[in-house]
């Protein structure tokens, strides 16, 4: 059977400048900044572009006259990369640009960011925000699993120390850290340390893809896409996020979202975990890495915690995750940003250019957003070679 | 852990309170005389998480708010120590509660300290008042 995306092609990728704040941006400038940045990254005329995804696709459809032009205004991350895929491979659009970002959405910072504050009935009262609600599932796997904070600031100190070196990351220089310098951050909700959680900060990004003929007369090597999906168990942060709940579909619980679309993304593409060479996590908070190893089946349950201590997450590991410091040293802008940050690396990482904890030889990235404490995870396989 | 001796309260009217929906009111009010209740299937007796006019179940449109008793076990618990917002008085412990008729919600504990926390204690529970027409259940150890 012929891939579906076999004819999709990651051909321009960019980040903007990210900073704690960027003076004289807002939303639409900064994405209009991750946008010019992919196409120029691409080497493509604006006029090829036929589809335009984002919070701002309507605004930059007219601003670089592209209309007529399918445009989706949505914002979630991967998503919106798959749905750019389906776009190539139906035939409705042959480039695609994808554009997001976040300025001056949160600068008054006695409260946590506004996006984190959960306002519906049955949690409002009691001073949930998404360190609290990612908390309730990383308690419950310390309980079951015995998980440790010590394991937990080992992924922290790791990510961080990722970013520590990347010029490019809003927290390039603040390390070294270790493990102990995690756990004497101050808590913020018990386990969770200061430095276990994702800062904030403003930025943009963007990204091309093309249908592959297209693709091959482009400056850069195209990243291919080999497989993806995304899945939910619910709203999030309306209702208690229990690591045990179900739906009728299936016998995977909720703190194990992710699970399913991960396997679904390993079908399509042909591949198992064990075909990995860098895993791009969505790192909201330390704990997500140690549960997506286990959802996604790089380990066993229960084994993310062994996993991460002996040492396999970090530069020159089994598998290195979250290369450039993450959300929480390279940058995390808000809603969407972030989560398109990780595809990014991936493809970064895939061509071989990145300056930093670039892995060698990398074949093939996995790359993820959401998690846990909001009820859904999105899975994107990216390759090097053609599906 | 780090955190120092401190007795768990009910936070103090003034924080973001709750909105009820149409759904929601009957829920709102017992809270308000004091009752804890749960959402259930008049036909499967399947019990919903979130107030809703239709059995996730068996699809049957007949649901009612019956009476929970109140108590259940402690399944997982966070202790915040940077609020949410200014309001919120540190710390205080959102909790999953898993009640004996075999749902969960989400509270908070109160009426202990932080560290006396654990994996299915046994909780009851009571009510605080969050606003003039609000009141939150709270849950205490037993």
């Amino acid at each position: 059977m012929t891939h579906p995306f076999r004819d999709v092609a990651i051909v321009g990728v960019h980040n903007t400048a990210q900073a704690r704040q960027l003076e004289a941006h807002d939303n639409e400038s900064i994405n209009f900044e991750g946008a010019l940045g992919a196409i120029a990254d691409a080497g493509i005329a604006p006029i090829e572009i036929d589809a335009v995804i984002g919070e701002f696709a309507q605004e930059l459809v007219l601003a670089l006259r592209l209309g007529p032009c399918t445009r989706l205004p949505w914002r979630l991350g991967i998503p919106l990369v798959l749905e750019a895929a389906d776009l190539i491979a139906s035939g409705r659009a042959n480039v695609v640009l994808i554009a997001a970002g976040g300025a001056a959405l949160y600068r008054e910072r006695s409260a946590v960011a506004p996006w984190a504050r959960p306002s519906h009935e049955l949690v409002v009262g009691y001073g949930l925000f998404t360190a609290a609600e990612f908390a309730l599932m990383a308690r419950r796997h310390m309980l079951v699993h015995g998980t440790t904070p010590e394991q937990l600031a080992t992924v922290a100190a790791t990510i961080r120390n990722n970013g520590h070196v990347n010029p490019d990351a809003v927290y390039h220089g603040r390390g070294p850290f270790t493990p102990p310098d995690i756990l004497e951050s101050r808590l913020v909700a018990d386990p969770f340390h200061l430095l276990d959680c994702a800062m904030t900060s403003e930025g943009g990004c963007g990204l091309v893809l093309a249908r592959a003929d297209r693709a091959k007369d482009l400056p850069h090597h195209p990243v291919w896409v080999l497989g993806g999906a995304s899945e939910s168990y619910g709203p999030a942060y309306q209702v208690a996020p229990v690591w045990d709940m179900r739906g009728a579909r299936s016998d995977v619980p909720a703190g194990y979202v992710g699970r399913t679309a991960a396997a679904h993304a390993f079908r399509t593409a042909g591949l198992g975990p064990d075909d990995v060479d860098v895993a791009e996590l969505y790192d909201p908070f330390s704990f997500e890495i140690i549960r997506q190893l286990e959802a996604f089946g790089f380990c066993a349950d229960g084994e993310g915690g062994p996993f991460v201590a002996e040492g396999h997450i970090g530069p020159g590991g089994r598998l290195p995750v979250t290369t450039d410091g993450g959300t929480m040293s390279f940058s995390h802008p808000g809603i969407n940003a972030q989560q398109l940050q990780r595809v990014i690396r991936g493809v970064q990482q895939l061509r071989g250019e990145c300056a930093t904890i670039q892995v060698p030889g990398a074949e093939v990235a996995l790359c993820s957003n959401g998690g846990s404490g909001a009820l859904f995870t999105d899975v994107l396989l990216l390759g090097k070679e053609r599906p | 852990m780090t955190s120092q001796p401190m007795k768990l309260q009910p936070q103090e009217p003034g924080i973001p309170v709750p909105k009820p929906s149409g759904l929601s009111a009957p829920y709102w009010e017992g809270c308000q005389r004091g009752e804890l209740l749960f959402l259930r299937c008049d036909t499967c007796a399947t019990i919903a998480l979130r107030p809703a006019g239709v059995c996730g179940n068996c699809l049957g449109r007949s649901l009612s708010w019956v009476p929970s008793s109140g108590l259940g076990r402690l399944y997982s618990w966070t202790v915040v120590w940077r609020p949410q917002h200014p309001s919120f008085k540190v710390p205080y412990a959102p909790a999953i509660v898993a009640l004996d008729e075999g749902w969960w919600m989400m509270s908070a504990v109160v009426g202990c300290e932080p560290d006396d926390l654990s994996a299915e204690l046994r909780l009851k529970v009571e009510f605080h008042p969050a606003g003039d027409d609000i009141t939150l259940p709270y849950f205490r150890p037993v």
